[in-house]
């Protein structure tokens, strides 16, 4: 929902809290899970993850969560899904050009970096997706990945 | 003269490629402009809605001598025209040194990476990334966007080709393409205090060049400048800043309502309207404003955007006085475009 996804930029500085916080726990258990399970849980994971950041960020389940390093304003949400930044037709009042009732994604990013303690990272560039992710949990994603 | 005369005496065709001086990445004449400390001038070619190569020549004609490379535009604005690549390569058979432009919206990254191992083999020397407009503002609203890169992951795939010789895959390419990187800046719209980060990582991701979108308020500029100086970008890129020609104060006006991220003060409107000449006082504007621009430490040339004013250009840079005499090579063969048919 798009006032809950501006309340969560809003306190982001909350949300890096509470990212640091559990995102290692539920790595560690979702690893467990994994080992015994092997991919049976995976799709109930995935809905589990697609529901609550659906709900807090707009969710797009592109498989590969960049939140943490854009101030939580999810870039999957912009309509050019730009993963680096504003593009040049960002309007006078900091809304998109291409849905001018919506908040440019990349002001808001930027916006919640500010608090964010690690927030810097927003200037580290990232490459583009790879589509194949598109739909997959990214937290089982962190758990296979070591 | 002296490209000219270096081509004469090498006996090359004014589409063969210049030989490539040492730390330069292209063999193009843009780069040599630039490197050689000169100030430089680029602008915009709107490709044709038609298939004659001549249409695309005499445009460019217009430019002849006053300009150090010319943009081709792909798809601007969304709407449908000639291919950048086809334009680029009809120019650089003659010896332009054409810029082209490659947007994110319409190509995944396979298209995209042929286009630029064609667009080389064609000898194009410079390129420009861009993430290009949505769909939903051009005249083919109904289309698929592809968005498959952003501007930024577009330079570092022209990087890696280039630099690396690779596809994005691994797979080797035998003959890299040398091409001069550049992208787009715009520090004239929100978010303000960003803009200058979105530079830095767009010269992290490879830009060599920089071209902004118009500029209409040298204190925005000014500004945007000194930050870049201190985070040492104008050392590692250069910045080519981009000057509108407007039409009429009603012009300007739909330009700051319909192109989100143009950004003209009122005063400039006001300008336009108390003169009773507003197209010659849109000239005046563009001429005041690049000799302002040039001005500015950092800022190493303009890109004069002069959409349906293109005969104009020429006029424009000789009153600014930004090339200080220099006049940038064109190709004497072609003098018998210079008329336009119609004329």
């Amino acid at each position: 929902m798009y006032s809950v996804r501006l309340w969560s930029v809003r306190h982001s500085r909350r949300m890096e809290w509470l990212y640091n916080t559990f995102n290692p726990l539920v790595v560690k258990l979702l690893r467990g899970v994994v080992k015994v399970f092997g991919r049976r849980l995976d799709k109930p994971i995935t809905k589990a993850e697609a529901l609550a950041k659906g709900f807090f960020f707009d969710c797009k389940m592109c498989g590969d969560c960049a939140l943490s390093r854009t101030g939580m304003s999810c870039p999957m949400n912009c309509p050019k899904t730009l993963r680096n930044g504003p593009c040049g037709g960002v309007r006078e009042n900091g809304h998109c050009e291409v849905k001018p009732e919506m908040r440019c994604v990349w002001v808001a990013a930027w916006d919640g970096a500010s608090r964010m303690k690690n927030g810097d990272v927003i200037r580290e560039t990232n490459f583009a997706l790879d589509h194949r992710l598109k739909g997959q949990s990214s937290w089982l994603k962190m758990a296979r990945d070591d | 003269m002296t490209d000219r005369a270096q081509i004469d005496a090498e006996g090359l065709n004014p589409g063969d490629p210049l030989p490539m001086l040492p730390g330069h990445v292209s063999h193009g004449r843009f780069e040599r402009v630039l490197r050689a400390g000169h100030f430089a001038v680029s602008t915009e070619i709107a490709p044709p809605d038609s298939a004659d190569p001549d249409e695309v020549l005499r445009r460019a004609a217009l430019f002849d001598g006053h300009v150090d490379a010319i943009n081709a535009t792909d798809g601007s604005g969304a709407n449908c025209h000639m291919s950048s690549l086809a334009v680029c390569a009809l120019l650089t058979r003659e010896g332009y040194s054409p810029i082209i432009q490659i947007s994110c919206r319409d190509r995944n990254r396979i298209a995209i990476q042929g286009d630029l191992l064609g667009a080389s083999a064609l000898g194009v020397c410079s390129v420009l990334c861009l993430s290009g407009d949505d769909v939903s503002v051009g005249d083919h609203p109904e289309a698929k966007p592809v968005f498959d890169f952003d501007s930024v992951s577009l330079l570092q795939t022209v990087r890696t080709l280039r630099d690396e010789s690779r596809f994005l895959s691994g797979r080797q390419l035998d003959l890299p393409p040398r091409l001069f990187l550049g992208a787009s800046i715009n520090p004239f719209a929100p978010p303000h205090t960003a803009r200058v980060d979105q530079f830095a990582k767009k010269v992290a991701a490879g830009a060599q060049f920089v071209q902004s979108q118009y500029c209409f308020d040298v204190d925005m500029a000014r500004e945007f400048m000194a930050r870049s100086r201190d985070l040492g970008l104008t050392e590692r890129c250069f910045v080519l800043m981009g000057v509108g020609v407007l039409a009429s104060a009603k012009t300007a006006r739909w330009l700051r309502s319909a192109i989100p991220g143009v950004h003209i003060p009122d005063a400039v409107i006001r300008r336009l309207e108390q003169t009773e000449k507003p197209k010659a006082e849109g000239r005046r504007i563009a001429i005041e404003l690049m000799q302002q621009l040039a001005e500015i430490d950092g800022i190493s040339g303009v890109h004069l955007m002069a959409f349906k004013q293109e005969e104009w250009v020429g006029e424009i840079v000789t009153q600014s006085g930004v090339l200080q005499g220099r006049k940038p090579w064109a190709p004497a063969h072609l003098a018998h475009l210079k008329q336009p048919a119609s004329a």
